[in-house]
């Protein structure tokens, strides 16, 4: 019986069931019907030791390609600091579960209440939760708020320039809860005001989600949509990047009421999709309509300082089917990895990130046009990612640049292929994959 | 523990900075974008030195409670030890690095991860085929609820739109039903803790989807009549979902798949030794039976005849997509280095060391606490507080002094058929002395209620921070730094 996990002696395990008055373990399972009891041997490997199984991970990695990456597409390679896996690898954070005992997990609960300030602060958002799991669950949550939240209305809208697999976990949400979806189409690269105006027109919108940045890298003029949303009572939700907004206008500087959307580009790495952790915010007004954990400040009996879950009449474990929603866990450790992501920036080195992108962004954008391998497909402002109308099949670019070690040109849609630069590209490492470009035309 | 007062906002100094990132060489900038969509003032972030954030939530890290702090014996929760191996794996940059579209030819480690760590859970459950991408418990349960409903609608039985789920329940049980769209019918346990067979039988009918049950229970017992339940529930026509919350003590010894279950959900941070950082990320695999595989969610992995594994987002008829990429991969990784650590040998003695020691607290107590079922228990039992029910002291004030002592607080509260439920989950991975350096705690809690009651209803007494006003935070409240002062 001996194994690292497992403390017990055979002396132990003797002594426990004489306690409890039973002879052998089988014995604690007299209760369950032997027909279901599992006898046979399970199809799984012998026991390993801790060499073999890091053995059998690095031959597993193996069969993994790691390639340079100039891809976005809502998962972003921002460079992410030393400090932070030390941080959250701290086990007092890693080990403890849910904070209910705030009176052991003032860690948790104020890297939370941490987490709230900075998040409201990027998106001009008033209030937000703990977390959710990803920018699409997050992007479903939204769409529920809005429906909980608006009276006698039957529809959402989307906007075309969502990512896809946000549309696609919204409308899985939708099918399932009785939500009935509306689209907005994009034009010229740009979510259609005059689309959305009609769609608008009967009067049956709960709210409208678009994107702040969209799928072609674009970045949404949102000029009109909220007043025109907010004309028929409807609510404004915008999807948005959060590095991003370090520097472009924020959704509530846009009038928005709900904001989600995924904060793995604050320097989560990429780690094939996930754990990332998604987030929603709002105006004040809607904090009870807010699904998940919400932390809050208050004083302990002796007047110090403290911070506790709070508006817990929201969450699950109390209102059961009633509840906002059913989400419990979240991705707390990754709130907190965007937590201290965001301490290490502040406001000047997340304006640098960008910076570093939108410049490395458009020296590519216009080097890659001198390849002769494609043409601008819109002419219209992005900052770290943007698409441009292959001239060749999109999949020959993309394995082409396999073949270097290079991840990108991934077609968006027929003919368009996207590009997206961080500050871990160089002008180097530009010109290296232009000029290898240049010769697969030739 | 100590404590301390600082938030990160507390520390910002104007001119401070973090971060190292390089020299900006670009000859374009973000301000030539039109004014109309940049933002007008900076976000008040903190400007703080590395060292400033080190020692910062180094601190932080001093106000908060672990596994690795000591015993957490939180019922329902199964806060097992993490193993350290399983962080390293995770943390290999072979994975961490891969983007989530990278075309499927580069990701074969990963999605034979992906397909070796789903066969290892169906053998361990009994189920045919899982998906993987759920992120959490509650978002594979609410998986899981679609899965039936798609495979209701897929035969044209658009009736069925109720779901019976027992007085026991985790609370995530109704608010996931809620979430699909299914109207929730209760059925209620009898007096010995399980679900009442006879007030079940007249809820079947044509419009029910199916039934969630957690078994063993809520209160750590194992639902015998499973058998005649699962035959009357498919009977009408309905499914049996499982709630793996409650998995851990069945592990190596019942397959839920065997006690005709069609779906379940595990939680990899329960049972399969994830840590719970906080709250999540954990990851919440569902698992179904032959005849529902065609309706699990994209994206899949699929074998191809070469052993190509490949991605496909369209076949049978999904529920649909539930996640933005393939669920918490770094959560799949540790949760797969577990199950090679144990292997198939120790796999089987999860569920026995767990159910030992959880009784072995609950015979070893059962005179001081109230035991309001006697019966032999699964990985977790329930008091009803005290046995002595004169001194006033209540569930909370225990919880609270057991924080004094060094230990994490139970589940309280919960389940809500016992107003002062205290509910006990040890874990096999808890040594006998750290089990009985509990009951002596608890024993000696229960005299401290007779002869200084007092020490209980003011505890704690020693944690950085004291009892809170939870009330003042609820209804002023507070929840961002800005609105502090």
């Amino acid at each position: 019986m001996a194994f690292a996990y497992f403390p017990h002696t055979e002396d132990d395990v003797r002594q426990m069931l004489d306690r409890i008055g039973v002879g052998s373990l089988e014995d604690l399972y007299s209760d369950v019907p032997q027909d279901v009891i599992y006898r046979d041997e399970f199809d799984l490997p012998d026991a390993m030791s801790e060499l073999e199984v890091r053995q059998y991970f690095e031959g597993l990695a193996e069969y993994n390609t790691s390639l340079f990456c100039l891809c976005g597409l809502g998962a972003y390679d921002h460079y992410s600091p030393a400090v932070i896996p030390h941080i959250i690898s701290r086990s007092e954070f890693l080990t403890a579960y849910t904070p209910y005992q705030p009176e052991v997990s003032q860690g948790t609960l104020r890297y939370i209440f941490e987490y709230q300030s900075m998040i409201t602060e990027l998106t001009g958002m008033d209030c937000t939760n703990a977390s959710m799991y990803d920018g699409a669950t997050a992007a479903a949550e939204a769409m529920m708020m809005a429906m909980a939240s608006t009276k006698k209305k039957t529809r959402v809208l989307l906007s075309e320039g969502l990512l896809p697999q946000v549309v696609g976990v919204v409308k899985t949400y939708a099918k399932f809860n009785g939500v009935q979806l509306g689209f907005i189409p994009c034009q010229d690269g740009q979510t259609s005001y005059g689309a959305l105006a009609a769609e608008l027109a009967a009067g049956d919108v709960a709210g409208v989600l678009v994107p702040g940045i969209n799928r072609y890298g674009i970045i949404e003029d949102m000029t009109g949509f909220a007043d025109a949303v907010h004309a028929q009572k409807g609510l404004y939700m915008v999807y948005s990047d959060p590095s991003s907004l370090a520097v472009i206008k924020t959704p509530g500087e846009w009038g928005a009421d709900i904001v989600c959307g995924d904060s793995q580009s604050l320097g989560i790495p990429l780690c094939y999709g996930g754990p990332y952790v998604g987030f929603l915010a709002c105006k004040k007004e809607h904090v009870r309509k807010l699904p998940g954990r919400i932390v809050g400040a208050t004083r302990d009996v002796d007047g110090k300082r403290a911070y506790v879950l709070t508006l817990q009449a929201r969450e699950q474990h109390i209102r059961r089917e009633k509840a906002t929603s059913n989400i419990c866990s979240n991705q707390s450790l990754m709130a907190l990895y965007v937590t201290v992501y965001m301490s290490l920036m502040g406001p000047k080195g997340l304006r640098e990130v960008n910076e570093l992108s939108y410049g490395g962004a458009h020296y590519l954008h216009d080097r890659l046009l001198e390849t002769g391998l494609f043409e601008k497909a819109f002419d219209k402002p992005f900052l770290k990612e943007f698409t441009l109308k292959a001239l060749v099949p999109a999949r020959k670019i993309q394995d082409a640049l396999m073949l270097i070690g290079v991840f990108g040109a991934v077609e968006v849609e027929e003919g368009l292929v996207n590009f997206c630069v961080t500050e871990k590209v160089s002008k180097e490492n530009i010109d290296a994959v232009v000029e290898y470009l240049k010769e697969l035309e030739a | 523990m100590k404590y301390y007062d600082k938030l990160i906002f507390d520390l910002s100094k104007a001119g401070r900075q973090g971060y190292s990132l390089p020299v900006n060489r670009w000859e374009n900038s973000v301000s030539e974008l039109p004014a109309g969509l940049r933002r007008s003032a900076a976000p008040a972030l903190p400007e703080v030195s590395e060292l400033d954030v080190v020692r910062h939530y180094t601190n932080l890290s001093q106000m908060n409670f672990g596994v690795d702090s000591g015993f957490y014996p939180l019922g329902s929760c199964t806060m097992k030890y993490n193993p350290k191996i399983n962080e390293e794996i995770a943390a290999m940059p072979a994975f961490a690095g891969l983007h989530p579209l990278q075309p499927y030819q580069t990701v074969q480690g990963v999605l034979r991860l992906y397909k070796d760590l789903s066969h290892a859970l169906s053998e361990i459950t009994g189920m045919a085929e899982f998906t993987l991408n759920p992120f959490a418990g509650a978002h594979g349960e609410l998986t899981g609820l679609m899965v039936i409903r798609q495979y209701h609608m897929s035969r044209g039985d658009i009736k069925r739109t109720r779901i019976i789920v027992p007085d026991s329940a985790h609370g995530t049980n109704p608010a996931s039903a809620a979430v699909c769209g299914l109207e929730i019918v209760q059925v209620k346990s009898k007096a010995n803790g399980l679900v009442d067979v006879e007030d079940l039988k007249p809820l079947l009918d044509d419009t029910i989807a199916g039934i969630m049950m957690t078994n063993p229970n809520t209160l750590g017992l194992f639902e015998k009549d499973i058998k005649e339940i699962a035959a009357l529930v498919h009977d009408c026509g309905g499914l049996l979902y499982y709630d793996g919350a409650n998995m851990n003590p069945l592990m190596g010894v019942v397959r839920p798949g065997d006690m005709g279950f069609d779906v379940l959900h595990l939680n990899l941070h329960k049972t399969f030794s994830t840590p719970h950082g906080g709250g999540g990320p954990g990851a919440g695999p569902v698992g179904v039976a032959a005849h529902l595989v065609g309706h699990l969610p994209v994206p899949k992995v699929v074998e191809s005849e070469d052993g190509t594994l490949q991605i496909v987002d369209a076949e049978g008829e999904p529920c649909g997509r539930i996640s933005g990429f393939m669920g918490n991969f770094g959560v799949l990784l540790r949760a797969y280095t577990y199950i090679l650590m144990l292997g198939k040998q120790n796999l089987k003695m999860v569920g026995p060391l767990a159910v030992l020691g959880a009784n072995y607290i609950k015979e070893s107590l059962k005179d001081c606490f109230e035991l309001p079922i006697e019966s032999v228990c699964k990985h977790e039992f329930v008091f009803d507080g005290l046995k002595d029910k004169s001194t006033g002291v209540t569930t909370l004030d225990i919880a609270k002094r057991l924080l004094d002592y060094g230990f994490h607080a139970p589940t309280i509260y919960f389940p809500l058929l016992f107003h002062q439920a205290i509910m006990i989950e040890p874990t096999e991975t808890e040594s006998k002395e750290t089990l009985d350096g509990f009951i002596e705690i608890m024993k000696h809690i229960a005299a401290e209620a007779g002869s200084d009651p007092e020490s209980l209803k003011t505890a704690p007494h020693t944690t950085p921070v004291r009892r809170l006003d939870e009330t003042t935070a609820a209804r002023q409240p507070i929840l961002r730094y800005k609105d502090m002062n």
